[in-house]
């Protein structure tokens, strides 16, 4: 093939629009600058980045531990000069630091359910959607079963039988959480099974796990972000939920969901220790939804008019 | 009249997948409760051998546990739940039934409130869609998803019945009083959601080709929205009435705590601690009947609105 004479099709138009380096743009970093447009979101993302350096770095820099109970101040309301700048509780442990450690617990639960929840339903969804037939149909209707399972009722018995042990809410929640991102992965991996770059790696004798693991799961990653924004929440609330029944995280430890427990009880005498943790988990909840949604609208243009 | 007789066969295809559902839910909690450690009769003194042993002869507990389940199964098939185990001299099924009537009245009320407010919110917004009107609804409605109900229980308490005095602070004597903050509170995380919900799909279809037809032929706006818009726009609301049971179902566990209600969430809670087998499995059923009914009616109602959803019972 001999070589065409270079054709300058775009440069005429550059020097019209007096523009001199015209440059792609590829489909995150569109995403990148409708997320960065909804303000909502970036707020909400500033936001939950202090906190996270708050609830990680916060207990270190306060001189109160978490544990240490302050007879001289015990139900001390919110005040500079005690040295408890947001109360103690009824013990007169300092608020302010066993909010943050609570913190750390609900944050942590959060994460790692989620990432159980994430590798559950991802892979679950891939296979089916990717398999198809009857091996799509009996693993849809078995969550569809699950999915109308009472569940938190399942949790809460979970717990029970097996103890409140940190590691069990990371999975109980986890496992639970994981129906809804197997439903959307399923749903995005039917249409991507028949794209031209699956039948390629077909054609060339990829097999169908590497199909799935490769070419498949890659090109999940925008509904997974999205729905990885909003499990987190979710599993935060479920967690303060359970805390809050008194089948969560046990003392010492403590999370947003015991405090606020902890709190409803002592409300008439000492409101603060209700406002404080809940205020904390409020805001976090918040800008957690907020960014799950500013990600939606970002990255699943559709919704665009 | 072709219709029709598929949506029978629909609604008898779905019919028979309930079946397997309850029996996998009954099973699963069957045998979750007997694996928890501790027994229904482990008190603070230690009882005599030959009573412990009087005790699990008379709750069939001292049959190899296969045997067990079987006997379950065949109680419940005619609908027997057994005597609960904490609550002497009770049947289960009186214990669900007296719980029953107030849960129900709870939840019942609470979605009549969401899906009124939230539908008329959602709307609201989609119509001035990106007006400050829409921000704020949609800001309280972000709220109302994010703030959980132990949070607003608590504050609400705290202001309208201990500081205000207006309600009462909990319990339940059937009046209209003692309703007002529990089904509020039950209600704001559905309401939210709802109006979301409404505002997306409202905004949707006024984008559509047949609203515009519509207002091409010189309809009023108002006409618009009622008669062509309110249909498919409301789909997606009555889609998610299934969840938002389950959720208000869960969301009832601690209205109920918190308000110190004798309704069926604080019946689970306190059998689930105190191994009351019978108690809890015969919660657990009741509530995943009613979760998977109420899915049925749901999907009933929907293939009828939707034209489009066809009946195919291999999909």
């Amino acid at each position: 093939m001999t070589q065409k004479a270079e054709q300058p099709a775009i440069d005429p138009f550059e020097a019209a629009l007096g523009v001199s380096d015209v440059k792609g743009r590829s489909p995150w970093q569109d995403a990148w600058h409708r997320l960065l447009k909804n303000r909502a979101a970036v707020y909400s993302a500033f936001i939950m980045a202090a906190m996270l350096l708050m609830v990680v770095f916060g207990p270190m820099l306060i001189s109160w531990e978490p544990d240490f109970t302050d007879w001289d101040y015990t139900s001390s309301p919110p005040s500079l000069a005690s040295g408890h700048w947001f109360g103690t509780d009824a013990v007169g442990r300092d608020l302010l630091v066993r909010t943050l450690e609570g913190g750390r617990i609900s944050l942590m639960v959060g994460l790692v359910a989620t990432i159980v929840s994430l590798l559950i339903g991802v892979s679950y969804g891939a296979i089916a959607g990717y398999f198809g037939g009857a091996v799509d149909r009996l693993m849809m209707r078995t969550v569809d079963i699950i999915y109308a399972l009472p569940f938190m009722f399942f949790v809460i018995l979970l717990m029970v039988v097996f103890g409140r042990h940190i590691l069990l809410i990371f999975v109980a929640i986890g496992a639970i959480n994981w129906l809804d991102m197997a439903r959307i992965v399923r749903g995005q991996t039917l249409g991507l099974k028949n794209t031209e770059f699956v039948e390629a790696a077909k054609a060339c004798g990829v097999s169908d796990w590497d199909i799935i693991r490769r070419h498949i799961t890659p090109n999940l990653l925008g509904v997974v972000i999205i729905y990885v924004t909003l499990t987190i929440p979710q599993v935060i609330l479920v967690e303060s939920f359970l805390s809050f029944l008194g089948l969560g995280v046990q003392e010492p430890m403590s999370s947003w969901g015991a405090l606020v427990s902890d709190g409803a009880q002592d409300m008439e005498s000492a409101p603060w220790t209700l406002v404080v943790p809940s205020v904390f988990l409020t805001i976090t909840l918040y800008c957690f939804n907020f960014i799950g949604d500013g990600l939606r609208d970002a990255l699943d243009p559709k919704d665009h008019f | 009249m072709i219709k029709d007789s598929g949506m029978a066969r629909y609604a008898l295809w779905r019919l028979a997948g309930l079946i397997p559902t309850l029996l996998i839910m009954i099973t699963v909690a069957f045998f979750l409760m007997r694996v928890a450690p501790g027994g229904p009769f482990d008190s603070e003194k230690l009882l005599p051998p030959d009573i412990e042993a009087n005790l699990n002869a008379r709750y069939h507990m001292d049959e190899p546990l296969l045997q067990q389940y079987f006997r379950y199964l065949s109680q419940v098939a005619v609908l027997d739940f057994g005597p609960s185990i904490q609550y002497k001299d009770w049947t289960v099924n009186e214990l669900i039934g007296q719980g029953m009537r107030v849960s129900l009245t709870i939840g019942l009320a609470a979605m009549v409130l969401a899906f009124v407010f939230g539908t008329l919110l959602g709307i609201t917004a989609a119509l001035r869609k990106n007006t400050r009107v829409d921000y704020s609804l949609m800001g309280v409605a972000m709220l109302g998803i994010s703030v959980p109900n132990f949070v607003i229980a608590p504050v609400l308490i705290l202001l309208l019945a201990v500081y205000a005095g207006w309600l009462p602070a909990g319990g339940w004597d059937w009046g209209i009083a003692s309703m007002v903050l529990p089904v509020v509170t039950l209600s704001l995380p559905v309401t939210a959601y709802i109006a979301r919900l409404t505002r997306g799909s409202m905004i949707e279809v006024m984008h559509s080709n047949f609203i515009r037809s519509a207002r091409a032929k010189g309809l009023p706006e108002s006409l618009v929205i009622r008669r062509h818009a309110l249909r498919p726009a409301l789909l997606p609301v009555i889609s998610f009435l299934g969840p938002a049971t389950a959720g208000m179902i869960s969301g009832s566990v601690v209205i109920e705590r918190v308000f110190s209600i004798p309704g069926l969430g604080s019946y689970f809670v306190q059998g689930a601690l105190n191994r009351d087998y019978t108690l809890v499995m015969g919660v657990v059923i009741f509530y995943g009947v009613l979760i998977i009914t109420l899915n049925f009616i749901v999907d009933m109602i929907y293939a009828w609105l939707d034209p489009k959803v066809r009946y195919d019972a291999k999909s």
